[in-house]
C-alpha cells in the first residue's frame, strides 16, 4: 500500500514539473517575441484599451452618463476596438460604495484608461490613483490633485447662460423653472450661468429654482414639473440627469392632454430632442450640450498617443465647443437664434464673464 | 428522516432551488448561467481583493441584522434600523472630523458617538411605544426621512454648503494599512471585530443577565410579564435603545471603515431594510444574523462582479439574487415538503 501511494506521489510530483517547467518556458518565450519584433504582430495587445464606470445614474440616463459612453463608443469604434476586456467597457454603480470597487475591477481588468464619471466619484477616483499608482485615471467634473489623474471640468455656466437667454425669449408668461438634481458645486454653476442668462435679457422674469435632491428619481422630477407648470411656468430648465426624464414626461402629458398648450423643457448633457417627442409636435425647446462625449474621446486620444495629460485639470467652455446649445429644430425662431448667437459672440470675445455661483 | 438531516438539507434544496431558478431567468433572458454563476463565485471568493470587499460588506449587514433582531425578540418590529444607521453615519463622522484626539480616545469617543446617536434614534420610537401606544412601525419608518434629510442638512452645514465633509483624521479610521495591504487595497477595516463582538455582546444580554430575560420574556407576552412583575415600558424602551446602538454603529462602520467621510445621500443606503431580511434569515439569533449578513453580503458585493465578468445587465442580475434570498427565505415550504417525502417514504 505505502509503495503504491509513495509511487502515486512520485508521479505527481513529475507530471506537476513538467506542466510548471512548460509555464515557465512560455513565460519566458513571450517576452522575446514581443522584444524580437515590436511592430509585426502581437496587434491585438498593443491596441489601447479604455472603460468608464458611471454613477448612479446609470448608462442610459439620457444625459451625463449616456453622453460619456456614447463617447467611449466611439472612440472603439474608431480605432477598430470591441465591447469587452482589452476595448473598452463600461461599469453601471448602484450605489456610492460601488465607486471605488468599480474602478478597481477596471483598472485590475489592465484598462490603459478608467474614467471615473462624475462629481461624486472625486474620493473613489482620489483613493483607487494613490494606491494604483501604475494606472491611468480620468475624472470629469471634479479635480483630483494625482499625477495619474487627468481631471475635465466643463464650464457649465456657459452654455447654460445660453439656455437662460433662450428661456427668457422665449416665454410667455414671464415665469420660468430650473429644477435640479443634487445641490453640488456643478449644478449651481447650471443655476448660476442658467439666472444670469435669464436676467441678461429681462430682470423683471421669475425664475423657481428647485432642487430635487437625486439625479436617478424621476418621479421627483414629475411632481415638480407639474407644480411649476401648474404654477404658471412654461419652460423648465432641467439639469437633474435622470430625475430630469420626469420633468420631460410631465410636459409630454401636458402636451398629449392639450396640443395647444405652450410648454417647454430645455434638455440638458445630451441632445435630449428624442425625448420629448409628442406624436408629430416636440416639447423639448433646446438642449444644453455638455460634450462629456468630445472630452472622453480627446482625453482617450491624447493618452493613446502617449501624451496622457496626467495632473492637468482641462477646461472645456464655450470657446472650446465643450458647451452650447443643440439644434431646436425649428422650435425656436431664426430672429431669436440670432440673439442668442450675439450674446454667445460677447462671452466668447470675453466682454461677458458668466458667474460660477449663484450670488 | 431524522430531524437533524432535515436541518441540513432544508437550507442546502433552497439554495440550490434558487440558484436553479436563477440560472432558467439567464436562460430565457439569452446569457450564459455557467458564466453568470462563475462571475459570481469570483465575485465573491475570486482573488484576497474580494473577499477583501465581502467582508467589508458582510460588516455593516450584521450590525443592521442584530438591530432588527433584537428589537424582534423584544416583540417589536424597528423598520428604523436605516434612519438610526444614517444618524450613527453622521455622528461618527463629525467626532472624526471636528476633534483632534489621540487614537485611544479619538476611536472609541467617534464609535460612541454613533452608538449614541442611534440610541436617540431608538430610544423616540420606543418612548412613544410605551407612553402612547404608537405604533413603532410608523414611528421607526417616518423617522427614517427625519434622519435622512436632517443628516443631509447637518451635513452641508458641517462643510459649508459643500455635500461632503471631507475626510475624517486618521485616528479615527478603522481603516488599516495591514488589512489594505493584505486584501490588495480592498477596503477591508477592523469593524468586523466589532461587529463579531457585538454578536457576542447580544448573545450574552440575551441569554445571560436577567435583563435580556425580561426582553424575551416581553417579546413572546406582554401581559404575561407584565403579570409576573416585570417593567414593560421600560423593557420596550431599552429594547429600542439597544437596537438602536447595534444600528448607529453600522453607520460607523460606513463612517469610520469603509468611507472615511459622510456626503449628502439622494436616498436611503439599503443596508438598514436589507437588515430586517437578514435578521429573519437568521431566524432573530446571533449565530444566525451571521450567516444571514454572509449570504447577503457575499451575494451583494459577488453580483457586482457578474455585470464585470459576464456582461450580464444590471437588472438581471439583481433578480437573480432576490430570486436565491427568496428561496432560501422560504425555507419553510421546503421543509414542509422534506418532511412529507420522508413520511411517505415511512409508510411504505
Amino acid at each position: 500500500m505505502t509503495k503504491r501511494k509513495f509511487g502515486l506521489a512520485l508521479s505527481m510530483v513529475l507530471a506537476a514539473g513538467t506542466i510548471l517547467g512548460a509555464c515557465g518556458a512560455a513565460e519566458e518565450e513571450t517576452p522575446e517575441g514581443t522584444t524580437g519584433d515590436t511592430t509585426g504582430g502581437e496587434t491585438e495587445e498593443s491596441k489601447f484599451s479604455v472603460a468608464m464606470v458611471t454613477d448612479i445614474g446609470g448608462v442610459d440616463d439620457k444625459s451625463f452618463n449616456q453622453s460619456a459612453w456614447e463617447g467611449i463608443e466611439k472612440f472603439g469604434e474608431d480605432n477598430g476596438l470591441e465591447k469587452g476586456d482589452g476595448g473598452y467597457d463600461y461599469l453601471q454603480s448602484k450605489s456610492d460604495a460601488d465607486y471605488n470597487t468599480n474602478l478597481n475591477k477596471l483598472v485590475r481588468r489592465d484598462f490603459d484608461l478608467v474614467f471615473g464619471i462624475g462629481f461624486l466619484m472625486e474620493d473613489a477616483v482620489n483613493t483607487i490613483a494613490s494606491q494604483q499608482t501604475d494606472a491611468q485615471l480620468a475624472i470629469i467634473d471634479a479635480v483630483v490633485d494625482q499625477p495619474n489623474v487627468a481631471s475635465v471640468l466643463f464650464k457649465e455656466q456657459e452654455g447654460s447662460y445660453l439656455a437662460g437667454v433662450a428661456a427668457a425669449l422665449m416665454t410667455k408668461s414671464k415665469k420660468i423653472g430650473f429644477v435640479g438634481g443634487m445641490e453640488i458645486p456643478v449644478i449651481e454653476r447650471f443655476e448660476a450661468g442658467f439666472l444670469a442668462g435669464v436676467a441678461a435679457v429681462d430682470p423683471s422674469i421669475v425664475v423657481d429654482v428647485q432642487y430635487t435632491g437625486a439625479f436617478d428619481k424621476a418621479e421627483l422630477g414629475k411632481t415638480t414639473a407639474n407644480r411649476m407648470y401648474s404654477s404658471g411656468v412654461d419652460i423648465i430648465f432641467h439639469a437633474a440627469g435622470g430625475t430630469g426624464n420626469g420633468v420631460f414626461s410631465e410636459a409630454k402629458e401636458l402636451k398629449t392632454k392639450d396640443p395647444d398648450a405652450y410648454v417647454w423643457v430645455i434638455g440638458v448633457d445630451s441632445d435630449q430632442y428624442e425625448e420629448g417627442k409628442v406624436g408629430d409636435t416636440n416639447i423639448t425647446l433646446t438642449s444644453m450640450l455638455k460634450r462629456v462625449d468630445i472630452a472622453v474621446q480627446n482625453l482617450s486620444n491624447l493618452a493613446m498617443e502617449g501624451n496622457f495629460p496626467g495632473g492637468e485639470t482641462t477646461v472645456y467652455g464655450l470657446v472650446e465647443e465643450g458647451v452650447g446649445l443643440a439644434d431646436s429644430r425649428g422650435a425656436i425662431p431664426e430672429d431669436v437664434l440670432a440673439q442668442i448667437d450675439e450674446y454667445a459672440k460677447k462671452i466668447v470675445d470675453g466682454e461677458v464673464v458668466v458667474p460660477e455661483t449663484v450670488e | 428522516m431524522s430531524n437533524r438531516i432535515v436541518n441540513i438539507l432544508v437550507p442546502v434544496i433552497s439554495v440550490i432551488l434558487g440558484l436553479l431558478v436563477g440560472a432558467i431567468v439567464m436562460l430565457v433572458s439569452g446569457y450564459n448561467p455557467i458564466e453568470g454563476y462563475a462571475a459570481l463565485w469570483n465575485g465573491i471568493f475570486g482573488d484576497i481583493y474580494s473577499i477583501g470587499e465581502t467582508i467589508r460588506q458582510i460588516t455593516p449587514y450584521i450590525l443592521a441584522g442584530l438591530a432588527v433582531a433584537f428589537a424582534f425578540r423584544s416583540g417589536l418590529f424597528n423598520i428604523g434600523v436605516e434612519g438610526q444607521l444614517i444618524v450613527g453615519w453622521f455622528a461618527a463622522a463629525y467626532v472624526g472630523i471636528a476633534f483632534e484626539l489621540p487614537k485611544m480616545i479619538h476611536l472609541p469617543l467617534a464609535i460612541l458617538a454613533a452608538a449614541a446617536a442611534g440610541a436617540l434614534w431608538g430610544f423616540i420610537p420606543g418612548l412613544l411605544k410605551a407612553k402612547f401606544k404608537v405604533h413603532e412601525v410608523i414611528v421607526t419608518i417616518m423617522m427614517n426621512y427625519i434622519a435622512l434629510h436632517t443628516s443631509n442638512a447637518l451635513v452641508r452645514a458641517v462643510s459649508d454648503g459643500d455635500a461632503n465633509t471631507g475626510s475624517i483624521h486618521q485616528t479615527a479610521s478603522l481603516s488599516s494599512r495591514f488589512l489594505e495591504n493584505m486584501t490588495d487595497f480592498s477596503r477591508l477595516h477592523f469593524g468586523i471585530l466589532i461587529a463579531l463582538a457585538m454578536v457576542l455582546l447580544m448573545w450574552l444580554i440575551l441569554e445571560k443577565t436577567t435583563l435580556g430575560f425580561e426582553l424575551k420574556a416581553v417579546g413572546l407576552n406582554q401581559h404575561a410579564s407584565e403579570y409576573a412583575g416585570m417593567n414593560v415600558n421600560k423593557n420596550i424602551i431599552l429594547a429600542m435603545v439597544i437596537s438602536g446602538v447595534f444600528a448607529g454603529l453600522a453607520g460607523a462602520m460606513e463612517a469610520l471603515g469603509t468611507f472615511g467621510f459622510v456626503s449628502v445621500k439622494g436616498g436611503f443606503t439599503g443596508i438598514g431594510f436589507d437588515g430586517i431580511a437578514v435578521a429573519l434569515l437568521g431566524a432573530s439569533t446571533p449565530l444566525g444574523v451571521i450567516f444571514g449578513a454572509t449570504l447577503f453580503g457575499s451575494l451583494k458585493y459577488g453580483a457586482t462582479n457578474m455585470p464585470n465578468a459576464a456582461d450580464i445587465p444590471e437588472e438581471i442580475v439583481s433578480i437573480i439574487i432576490a430570486i436565491i434570498i427568496f428561496f432560501v427565505a422560504s425555507g419553510y415550504v421546503i421543509r414542509l415538503f422534506v418532511e412529507r417525502l420522508g413520511k411517505k417514504k415511512e409508510a411504505k
